[in-house]
């Protein structure tokens, strides 16, 4: 990032610019394990950090294990429903699994790989049972591409972090089998034009997908980045539907059911459905539209004077990312960013613009526009679009960082 | 209610791209793939799933009622239940809107009091199938089809729908037109240039 310390084997001097950040007092975070034999997070100080020339002591020996430097720590921010991705510390556009966003109904299963299965059953020819082993069998499909939460806009204050926004997005390399392979094997009935997606968690968790998308690029996945799928991402196998909103990628899935009408389930009628004008309500409102944001700088970041990349992404469940704009005074003119090839369809794309703060007030801006022509719209268009009761879901506002004179970076919230 | 949804099924599919390029339907009706050319007709993976394997997991509840099993209840049993199994987290009319409950307010009637069965909710077959799933919370499919049956009555009575003496069954559910059910409508939103 801009703000780079030299890193020096001093204790008195700043290790980097997150530690800089958090506090005087806390100059790492450790994992521990409590009394409890709980692992817990603890907090300790640059005094009780020795750190030896680091040519000078042998390192330990390879190990079993990875894990990330002492001086890294990134986490999720989590609530009582959810925990967010820590847009602000990731780079590139691969989400490290660990902090891929978390959003469930009952909490995160315990499933057995050996005892699970899929059935796929209902408007079919032959309905069919299959073991994790059975999924892993069939030709298999490796795709990048983001998972988003359709609720996924925060305001409210000055004082927020992009993770706080919108930490509810999160891109990995996922691979399994195309979900079009399993309706070959099965037969779906031609008047098949729906079908029910069920998990195995305590909410045994449910949403109609029409059967289109089925055919089209939906996946039932059991790896993510390379590994096995995290539990807290539907381990051991999940379905995912590429740039649909993230709660119809049911995970933990148990079953599939062809019909010819939606179902109804509690998650698409009382939930995940949106007020728009006239008292009307938006349903089955599927795709999640283009939107951008600017990771750096933002808050709590403090600037100093020079040349720094604003950097950011941009997605959009509609396809490619055709083109990012950023503005640094406030939306009066804008500048194209540069777009980090490859651009893939349905993803996570970084995008940079080089800047030079002088000193003087500025409000970052970017806005995305998608291979559509769609271009990601201001609170303002959303809430004319939609009216006051437009609800949280599908909202993907324009950004805007404000740039003080002391280098402070404030979110300018307008809900 | 099924030309309703042949109307939003279409236009979801219309703004899906129609067909993906892998797939063609002949005019008979009968799916090609092109994708797959060289694969065997079938991998003989999987193994038949059952009537018993299937009736073991098939808990869903369509709005036209299939799915709903054998039993009944009305909203004086299902009150007693309410009281004892759910009330801590979604409240009751009087409490709901008060303190900051855990669970989202079930019970009014009146617009801007949440998103109530009563002002929300588009079917009552939704409420079965969710109950039965998912609740309570903290014993999540402990209650028995007749159990539900009450609990829904019960819910359907507090926010006005039904009498307290109604009976709902397989039968009776599925009739029931719900307040919000107009006002739902399919998605409009398309890409291009306009927000919406």
């Amino acid at each position: 990032m801009a703000v780079e310390n030299k890193q020096e084997n001093k204790l008195s001097k700043p290790i980097s610019r997150r530690i800089l950040l958090g506090g005087a007092a806390t100059a790492a975070v450790v994992l521990l394990k409590s009394s409890y034999g709980q692992v817990v997070q603890k907090a300790i100080t640059h005094a009780e950090l020795k750190i030896a020339d680091p040519t000078k002591v042998l390192g330990p020996p390879p190990g079993a294990l990875g894990t990330r430097s002492k001086f890294e720590t990134p986490v999720k921010k989590a609530s009582d429903i959810s925990s967010r991705t820590p847009l602000q510390d990731l780079f590139g556009t691969i989400t490290p699994s660990d902090l891929h966003y978390e959003r469930h109904h009952a909490g995160v299963p315990v499933i057995d790989p050996h005892s699970y299965s899929l059935t796929i059953h209902g408007m079919v020819d032959k309905p069919l049972v299959f073991s994790l082993a059975d999924l892993k069998r069939f030709p298999s499909v490796t795709r990048i591409f983001f998972v988003e939460c359709s609720g996924n806009y925060r305001g409210g204050k000055a004082e927020m972090t992009p993770q706080e926004i919108c930490g509810l997005t999160s891109q990995s390399e996922w691979t399994g089998v195309m979900l079009s392979t399993l309706f070959r094997e099965v037969g779906v009935k031609s008047k098949a034009s729906w079908f029910l997606a069920e998990g195995s968690d305590a909410a045994v968790m449910t949403r109609s997908v029409p059967v289109n998308k089925g055919w089209e690029d939906a996946m039932i996945a059991y790896a993510q980045n390379g590994e096995a799928i995290r539990p807290e991402q539907g381990y051991p196998a999940r379905l995912l539907l590429p740039g649909w909103e993230g709660n119809t990628s049911v995970k933990w899935l148990r079953r599939i059911e062809l019909s010819d009408q939606p179902f109804m389930t509690r998650e698409e009628t009382a939930k995940y459905t949106e007020g728009v004008k006239d008292g009307k309500i938006r349903q089955f409102s599927f795709v999640m539209d283009a939107r951008s944001i600017i990771t750096y700088p933002a808050y709590p970041q403090q600037l100093q004077k020079g040349w720094m990349e604003i950097r950011g992404i941009a997605w959009s469940g509609r396809g490619k990312i055709y083109k990012v704009e950023v503005s640094t005074n406030g939306g009066k003119t804008w500048q194209d960013a540069r777009l980090q090839d490859p651009v893939l369809d349905k993803a996570h794309t970084a995008f940079r613009y080089l800047w030079e703060w002088k000193g003087g007030e500025a409000e970052l801006l970017s806005r995305a526009i998608d291979e559509t022509g769609y271009i990601q719209p201001t609170m303002k268009q959303l809430t004319d679009a939609r009216g006051q009761d437009m609800g949280g879901y599908h909202l993907n506002p324009v950004t805007s960082w404000l740039v003080q004179r002391d280098g402070k970076v404030l979110f300018k919230s307008e809900k | 209610m099924n030309k309703l949804w042949i109307v939003f099924g279409s236009l979801i599919m219309w703004s899906c791209n129609n067909k993906p390029r892998h797939v063609i339907v002949s005019a008979e009706g009968k799916v090609v793939y092109t994708d797959s050319a060289n694969w065997p007709a079938s991998f003989g993976l999987g193994r038949p799933a059952s009537s018993s394997d299937i009736a073991k997991m098939d808990l869903d509840v369509r709005p036209d009622g299939k799915g709903l099993p054998v039993g009944e209840g009305n909203a004086i049993a299902g009150k007693a239940i309410y009281l004892t199994k759910c009330v801590a987290c979604h409240g009751t009319d009087t409490t709901s809107g008060d303190a900051k409950l855990l669970g989202p307010v079930l019970i009014s009637t009146k617009p801007g009091k949440g998103k109530t069965i009563g002002n929300y909710w588009p079917y009552a077959t939704t409420l079965f199938d969710y109950v039965r799933r998912a609740m309570p919370y903290n014993e999540p499919g402990s209650l028995t089809n007749e159990e539900v049956y009450q609990v829904t009555a019960f819910l359907l009575q507090a926010n006005k729908i039904i009498g307290e003496q109604d009976v709902m069954n397989a039968k009776t559910l599925p009739k029931l037109v719900m307040p919000a059910q107009k006002r739902f409508i399919p998605d409009d939103r398309k890409g291009g240039p306009e927000v919406r």
